[in-house]
């Protein structure tokens, strides 16, 4: 029952996204096609998933004073074999993706989610609480790229709707259309659920925040 | 001499780091609330992103490709601007204590802003020497600040404005962010060819 919570806690309660903010470069980068959007979500998902776990295990041995760098390197480590994955099986995805997959390293979630539960709860907890998170981002992702796919290329999951004289709207495919879709799917969920994303002042990073004055805010 | 011209202009306004790759996109929405925390933070991503592009080009050349392990790429070059980063911080504050004050904060939040790792990897993946590097590592940062300037003043006017509760924060900052990108478009396709 308390991991079903864990889990639900990750999807709804502090959606990496939408409740959050965190890891805005990929989600606003490679959120083009839903395709593209899942593949980000279920990679991101892996390494949290494998970080959360190893950084909970060493959780007693890490010493304190290092424990930044010391995520760091078990988090690349995650996101090389991924990468490696990704060129070996799915060269087109890897294709797509690009500059993005190494950038998981410093995706704040991985980051924020290894300082503030998985260095002070239980491997099975972490791992729980890797899923929620991967999940809750992989959906994010998929809900952004579908609508920019949609209105921006005429199609789902790459299977074109248009007929006759319809034309896509481009501009959500580029760049402006990234950060537009967001901001009103942001808008739209806060208006449902009543409620506000403040911005921190602290960047969204979480390693200026942990043990500083907006520990609050950020790491609910 | 021409191609390190182009590279300073593409990098600055054709691909600008933020409005058009989403780079940087954390600190560039938390930081620019006002101006001069803006120019603080530009300023040491500026510092350090030619540093660190200098240094990874270094280590990828001289230690990594001759030893043929390319594959550790991501977890030295994160490691490298990590350690960097800290370098940076106890050197600056023994030397420029002023620098430090002005930017010593702002150091931290660099070593995950995802901006100066894509620096470092771009720069292997497009194969430029090492002065090429260098300039392409100053310029992303000089185009992170242009956007994150820009995008300063655009802030301090939302402040003013009357927005829905359900836009209040990042919804209107990130519609906000759209327009200044869509200003950017019109540069795309200024040195095609």
């Amino acid at each position: 029952m308390k991991g079903f919570k864990i889990i639900k806690n990750g999807i709804l309660n502090e959606n990496p996204i939408f409740r959050m903010v965190l890891g805005m470069c990929p989600t606003l980068a490679v959120t083009t096609s839903a395709e593209n959007g899942l593949g980000m979500g279920l990679a991101t998902t892996f390494c949290l998933v494998g970080s959360n776990m190893i950084i909970s295990l060493l959780r007693r041995i890490i010493p304190d004073k290092v424990r930044i760098p010391a995520y760091i390197t078990v988090i690349a480590g995650f996101v090389t074999i991924i990468e490696l994955i990704l060129k070996a099986f799915f060269p087109a995805l890897d294709e797509s993706l690009g500059l993005f997959i190494p950038l998981i390293v410093v995706n704040c979630i991985i980051m924020a989610r290894a300082e503030s539960f998985a260095n002070r709860n239980p491997v099975w907890d972490s791992i729980l609480d890797g899923i929620g998170m991967g999940i809750g981002f992989t959906v994010s992702l998929v809900l952004i790229g579908s609508v920019r796919e949609i209105l921006g290329a005429g199609s789902i999951f790459g299977k074109s709707f248009l007929t006759g004289e319809m034309k896509p709207i481009l501009i959500f495919l580029l760049p402006p259309g990234g950060f537009m879709i967001l901001g009103f799917l942001m808008a739209l969920i806060n208006k449902i659920t009543n409620r506000t994303t403040p911005i921190r002042h602290c960047g969204s990073c979480p390693m200026n925040c942990v043990g500083r004055s907006c520990e609050k805010e950020s790491v609910a | 001499m021409k191609e390190i011209l182009i590279i300073i202009f593409a990098t600055i306004f054709v691909e600008n780091f933020v409005l058009s790759k989403f780079l940087g996109v954390c600190s560039f929405l938390g930081v620019s609330k006002d101006l001069s925390n803006s120019v603080g933070m530009s300023g040491a991503v500026i510092f350090v992103m030619t540093v660190a592009s200098a240094v990874t080009w270094l280590v990828y050349t001289y230690i990594l490709a001759p030893l043929d392990m390319m594959f550790l790429q991501t977890i030295t070059f994160i490691l490298v601007i990590a350690a960097l980063v800290q370098l940076v911080e106890i050197v600056m504050k023994k030397t420029l204590p002023r620098l430090y004050k002005a930017l010593g904060i702002y150091l931290p939040l660099i070593t995950t802003n995802c901006a100066v790792l894509a620096v470092s990897i771009l720069n292997i993946q497009r194969d430029y020497t090492f002065i090429k590097s260098i300039v392409f590592g100053f310029s992303a940062g000089v185009s992170y600040m242009v956007a994150i300037l820009i995008f300063a003043g655009v802030r301090e006017r939302l402040e003013l404005c009357d927005v829905p509760e359900c836009f209040k924060g990042f919804p209107i900052s990130l519609v906000a962010a759209a327009f200044v990108s869509l200003a950017f478009m019109g540069f795309s396709g200024l040195f095609a060819g």
